[in-house]
C-alpha cells in the first residue's frame, strides 16, 4: 500500500488527467467486485501512477496517500447524546488528504450524526476534539466547516430548485462577498463552468435546478462542492437514487477527486460500492467505531459481519417442488406502446420469478399493467386460470394482486401517519362494522398480527412511520400489502435503501410467503439479488423478454453479459 | 429565476401585461376620463402606498415568509412621526428618516420573533398586527392628527408639469417614493449577494442553513426592509390625506397580498419579481378605478379582483406544471 508518496500538504495539481475505465466483473461468489484499470499522471513532474490490470479497486498502489500523511480532519473521542439516546460513543476518525474513506453501518449506527458533527450542524458532547490540519477547532459551526473546506452532499442534495445551475454551483461566491455587495454574474458563471469542466459534465447554466433529473441534480451538488474549494467531500448515501450506470459515473468522479488530493467520505449501505472505491473503511455499530480497515482485499462478507455482528452468507433458495398446478399468473403476448411488447411468462403458486433489466427496459411499466394502473394495448392476463381485465388498481387489489412500489416514500407510505393506520390502509373496507365505522378492535388485532409476523421493530403502533428506520419502513409497506392477503405479490426493488441485516429479513419474509403459495414477481436491477432470491430470472431488454434463466444454474456474469449485449 | 422558470415568469408577466393593456384600452374607450393625465397621475398617487407595501411584501414572500402586520407597522410609525413633526417640526428628510427607522425597528422585531419562536410567520404577524393596532387605538383613542405643517401638506408636488384649464398634474412625492422603492427592491433582489441569499432561503431553507447562511441576519433584513418600506408608505399616505388617521391603513393588507400574488410571487417562497408586482399593481388600480368611472359599485371590484387572482394563479400554475416536466421527477417510478 505504501507505494509512492505525495506531499504531506495538499498541493493544487494544476495539470492533471485521469483516465478511469470502470468495468463490471461479477462472479457468483463475489458479486459486483469491480475491476479497474486506472492511469493518472501529473505532467508537472511526469510521474506516472499506474494501477493497470489490478484485480479490483483494492489494489491502487501509488494512488493512496502515504500512511504518514497528516490527516486533514481528525476526530478524537467524539460522543453525542440526543436526550437520553446515545448516537455516538467515543468515535475516533482521521481522514487524510485525497483519501477515499468509506463509512458503513446499519441504520441507527450513527452515520448521520457523524456527518452532522463533521459539517458543524450538530455540536458533539463535551470531551471530544475535532482537529483540522492538526489544529484543534472548538465549537465548529456550519459556516466554519464550509470555510475549512468541508462540503456535504446530502441524500436530499440540498439544492435550491428555484435558482439556476450556475447559481447553485457558484453559491459560495455570494457568501464570500460582503452582505451589501453586488453579485458578479460573469464570475458566477465562470466558476460554475470551471467546476463542471472538472467533473466533465455540461449542464445548461441557466436551467433551474428544479427541472433537472435526479442524476443531474447530484452532478450539480458535486460541482457545488468542488466550486467551494472542498478539501473533504462527504457523500451521504450518494447512490441510493441512481441507476447502475450513474453510479459508475459517480465512482469515476470520486477517483478523480482522489487524484486532486480532495478527500472523500463515502457513506453507503452498499458494501460493493464501498469496497470498490474506498482506500480505508470505518465500520460503525450502535454508535461505536468497530474498526477502521484497509479496503484492499476486504470481502463483502467480512464487512457485513463487522457491520452487523452476524454472518450473512445467504443460503441458496430451497428448490421449489414442481407440481402440476394451474399457474397463479399467466401473461400472454402483453404489449403496451412505449413500455413493452409481446411479453409472455407465467408464475406458479409458490414461485418467485425475478425480473431484471436496465432502466427503461419496461420493468415498472409491466408491473403497473399487472396492477391495473395502466391498461395494456394487447395480450391477456390470466390469474388462476381466469382471464381478467383490470379496470383499476382497486380492481387488482380486490382480485388479490399486490404491488410494492420502488419508491415507498412517495408511493407506498403516509409517513406522518401512524404505523397502524399505514398497515390497515389497504384493507379499511374489510374492517368496517355495521354502522360504517372502522372496527377498532379488529384493526388493532390485524396490526398486532402483522407487527409480530414481520417483526417490525416499532415502539408503538401509534407512532408515525417516519420515526422508523428504512428497513422497518419497508416492512410496514409489506405488511400493508400482505394484509390484503394477496395471491400475487409484485415487489419492485424491495431492498433499495435498506441495510444488509434488514435485507435478509425481507428476503426471508418473501421466501416464507412463497412457501405459503403466493406467486411473487421480484423486480430489481441488482442481478445478484434476483439471482439469489428467485427460482427463475427473466431478462427484459427494450420492452421484451430476451432471456430466461434457471436461478440454480445461471451465473451473474452470464446475465450481466446478456444485459450488456 | 432563470431559463424555464424565468420563461414561466416572463410568460406570466407577458399575460399580465396583456391584461393590463386590454383593460386599459377597454376603459379608455368606455369612459371619458380614464385615459387622461389627470386620472393617471391620480392613480399613481393613490396606489403608491399599496405599491410600496407590495415591494416589501414581495421580498418577504421570496424569502419564504409572509407578513400581514405591515399596515399596523405603517400606522404606528406614521402616527409617531406625525406627533414628532407636530411637536418639534422637521423637514422632508427627517420625516422620512424617522418613519422609516421606526418601521424598520418594528419590522426587525417581527423578524426576531419569526426567527426565534420558529412559529409560522403568518401566526406571528397576525399577532403583531393586532398588538400594534390595538396599542395604537388604545393610546390615541382613534384621534386624528390634522395640524400637520403647511410645507408638508402643500409640498406634495415636486415638479409641476403643466397646467391646463383647471387641473394641474405633477410628479408627486408619492410617485417618487414608489419609484425609489421599486428600484431599490429590484436592485436588492436581483443584483446583491444578500438578495440572492434571500432567493436561496425561500427556495430551500434547510439547504440554506446547511450552507452556512446567516438565517437570523436574513430574517432581520427581510422583515426590517418590509418595515422600512411600511414606514415610508405611512408618510406618503399621510401627505396624500393631509391628516393621520390611526385606522386608515389597517385592513388593506390583503389588497397588497393580492397585488403581489397577482404579480406571480408564490406563497411557497423563492419566486416572484418586481416587474410582475408592478403589473399586478397596475391591474388592481385599473380595475378599481375603472369600475368607479363606470359608475359600478366598488364592491364589484373586490369580486372582480378575486376572480382575476384565481384565474391568473391557476393559469400560472398550469403553465408551470406543463413546462417543468423533468426527465425523471423525484419520486417517480422508473425501471
Amino acid at each position: 500500500m505504501a507505494g509512492r508518496t505525495r506531499a504531506a500538504t495538499p498541493v493544487r495539481i494544476r495539470f492533471y488527467r485521469v483516465i478511469m475505465c470502470v468495468g463490471v466483473c461479477t462472479s457468483r461468489n463475489e458479486p459486483y467486485k469491480r475491476r479497474v484499470e486506472g492511469v493518472a499522471w501529473n505532467s508537472r513532474d511526469d510521474r506516472v501512477f499506474r494501477t493497470a490490470g489490478a484485480d479490483s479497486w483494492g489494489d491502487r498502489d501509488g494512488m493512496t496517500p502515504a500512511e504518514h500523511d497528516a490527516p486533514f480532519i481528525a476526530l478524537h473521542a467524539i460522543s453525542k447524546h440526543f436526550g437520553g439516546v446515545r448516537a455516538l460513543a467515543g468515535v475516533d476518525l482521521a481522514i487524510r488528504p485525497g483519501e477515499v474513506h468509506g463509512v458503513i453501518g446499519e441504520n441507527g449506527s450513527g452515520k448521520s450524526t457523524l456527518i452532522k458533527i463533521m459539517s458543524g450542524s450538530t455540536e458533539p458532547d463535551p470531551g471530544g476534539r475535532i482537529e483540522f490540519d492538526g489544529q484543534p477547532v472548538a465549537g465548529l459551526t456550519a459556516h466554519a466547516a464550509v470555510r475549512r473546506g468541508v462540503q456535504v452532499i446530502y441524500q436530499d442534495l440540498s439544492l435550491f430548485p428555484n435558482l439556476s445551475v450556475a447559481e447553485n454551483i457558484g453559491f459560495s461566491e455570494h457568501l464570500r462577498r460582503p452582505i451589501t455587495g453586488l453579485t458578479h454574474r460573469a464570475r458566477l458563471r465562470a466558476v460554475a463552468r470551471q467546476a463542471m469542466q472538472r467533473v466533465g459534465v455540461a449542464l445548461p447554466l441557466e436551467a433551474p435546478v428544479g427541472t433537472l433529473s435526479i442524476a443531474n441534480r447530484q452532478l450539480v451538488a458535486i460541482c457545488r462542492a468542488l466550486a467551494a474549494e472542498a478539501r473533504l467531500v462527504i457523500m451521504d448515501e450518494p447512490t441510493a437514487s441512481l441507476t447502475r450506470h450513474e453510479v459508475e459515473a459517480l465512482l469515476r468522479i470520486v477517483a478523480d477527486l482522489r487524484a486532486r488530493a480532495i478527500a472523500t467520505l463515502f457513506v453507503s449501505h452498499r458494501l460493493d460500492e464501498v469496497t470498490a472505491i474506498a482506500d480505508r473503511v470505518t465500520i460503525l455499530r450502535d454508535g461505536r467505531r468497530i474498526d477502521t480497515v484497509a479496503a484492499a482485499g476486504l470481502s463483502e462478507a467480512r464487512l457485513a459481519f463487522l457491520m452487523t455482528g452476524l454472518r450473512t452468507d445467504s443460503a441458496p433458495l430451497p428448490r421449489r417442488v414442481a407440481t402440476a398446478q394451474t399457474p397463479r399468473l399467466q401473461v400472454q403476448g402483453l404489449s403496451r406502446a412505449g413500455g413493452f411488447a409481446d411479453v409472455s411468462f407465467s408464475v406458479a403458486p409458490g414461485e418467485i420469478v425475478g425480473l431484471t433489466g436496465r432502466l427503461g427496459a419496461g420493468r415498472t411499466e409491466l408491473a403497473l399493467c399487472l396492477f391495473g394502473i395502466d391498461t395494456p394495448d394487447a395480450g391477456r392476463i390470466v390469474l388462476d386460470g381466469e382471464t381478467i381485465a383490470l379496470a383499476s388498481n382497486r380492481d387488482a387489489v380486490a382480485r388479490g394482486i399486490a404491488y410494492v412500489p420502488e419508491d415507498r416514500l412517495a408511493l407506498g407510505l403516509v409517513l406522518d401517519h401512524a404505523i397502524a393506520d399505514n398497515i390497515t390502509l389497504a384493507i379499511l373496507g374489510r374492517l368496517v362494522s355495521h354502522f360504517g365505522l372502522i372496527d377498532l378492535a379488529r384493526q388493532r388485532a390485524s396490526v398486532a398480527h402483522w407487527i409480530a409476523a414481520l417483526r417490525i421493530k416499532a415502539p408503538a403502533p401509534a407512532d408515525a412511520v417516519a420515526t422508523l428506520s428504512g428497513g422497518n419502513q419497508q416492512r410496514v409497506v409489506l405488511a400493508k400489502w400482505l394484509a390484503t392477503r394477496p395471491r400475487l405479490l409484485i415487489l419492485d426493488s424491495p431492498t433499495v435503501g435498506v441495510d444488509i441485516a434488514a435485507k435478509q429479513g425481507i428476503y426471508q419474509i418473501v421466501e416464507d410467503l412463497a412457501a405459503q403459495g403466493v406467486g411473487i414477481i421480484l423486480i430489481s436491477d441488482e442481478i445478484p439479488e434476483v439471482l439469489h432470491h428467485s427460482h427463475r430470472v427473466l431478462l427484459l431488454r427494450a420492452g421484451r423478454i430476451v432471456a430466461e434463466y434457471d436461478a440454480a444454474t445461471a451465473s451473474a456474469i452470464e446475465i450481466q453479459d446478456a444485459l450488456d449485449a | 429565476m432563470h431559463s424555464a422558470w424565468r420563461r414561466a415568469a416572463r410568460s406570466h408577466e407577458a399575460v399580465l401585461g396583456g391584461a393590463v393593456l386590454l383593460v386599459g384600452i377597454a376603459l379608455s374607450l368606455a369612459t371619458r376620463n380614464f385615459l387622461s393625465w389627470h386620472n393617471l397621475f391620480n392613480l399613481i398617487d393613490s396606489y403608491a402606498a399599496t405599491g410600496i407595501f407590495a415591494a416589501g411584501l414581495l421580498v418577504v414572500l421570496i424569502a419564504g415568509g409572509i407578513d400581514i402586520s405591515f399596515t399596523a407597522t405603517a400606522a404606528v410609525s406614521q402616527y409617531l412621526t406625525a406627533s414628532v413633526l407636530v411637536a418639534y417640526g422637521g423637514n422632508w428628510f427627517t420625516v422620512f428618516a424617522v418613519s422609516a427607522a421606526l418601521g424598520a425597528a418594528i419590522g426587525a422585531l417581527t423578524g426576531v420573533l419569526v426567527h426565534t419562536l420558529r412559529v409560522s410567520a403568518i401566526i406571528v404577524t397576525i399577532a403583531t398586527l393586532n398588538m400594534l393596532y390595538g396599542a395604537l387605538i388604545f393610546a390615541t383613542n382613534g384621534a386624528y392628527i390634522y395640524d400637520l405643517p403647511d410645507w408638508f401638506t402643500d409640498g406634495g408636488s415636486i415638479w409641476q408639469i403643466a397646467d391646463t384649464a383647471d387641473s394641474s398634474y405633477s410628479i408627486s412625492v408619492q410617485a417618487l417614493a414608489l419609484a425609489a422603492a421599486l428600484l431599490a427592491t429590484a436592485l436588492l433582489l436581483r443584483r446583491t449577494s444578500v438578495g440572492r441569499q434571500i432567493h436561496a432561503l425561500g427556495g430551500n431553507a434547510e439547504a440554506a442553513r446547511r450552507l452556512g447562511l446567516n438565517i437570523l441576519r436574513l430574517h432581520l433584513l427581510v422583515y426590517g426592509y418590509m418595515g422600512l418600506l411600511a414606514g415610508i408608505a405611512g408618510v406618503i399616505e399621510a401627505q396624500l390625506a393631509h391628516s393621520v388617521a390611526p385606522a386608515a391603513l389597517v385592513g388593506t393588507e390583503l389588497d397588497v397580498l393580492a397585488v403581489v400574488l397577482l404579480g406571480g410571487a408564490s406563497l411557497a417562497g423563492g419566486i416572484g419579481s418586481v416587474g410582475g408586482t408592478v403589473l399586478g399593481l397596475a391591474l388592481l388600480a385599473e380595475l378599481q378605478n375603472g369600475l368607479v368611472l363606470l359608475g359600478i359599485s366598488s364592491y364589484w371590484s373586490r369580486l372582480l379582483v378575486g376572480s382575476v387572482i384565481i384565474v391568473s394563479s391557476g393559469a400560472a400554475a398550469l403553465g408551470r406544471r406543463a413546462r417543468a416536466a423533468p426527465a425523471r421527477p423525484a419520486g417517480a417510478p422508473h425501471g
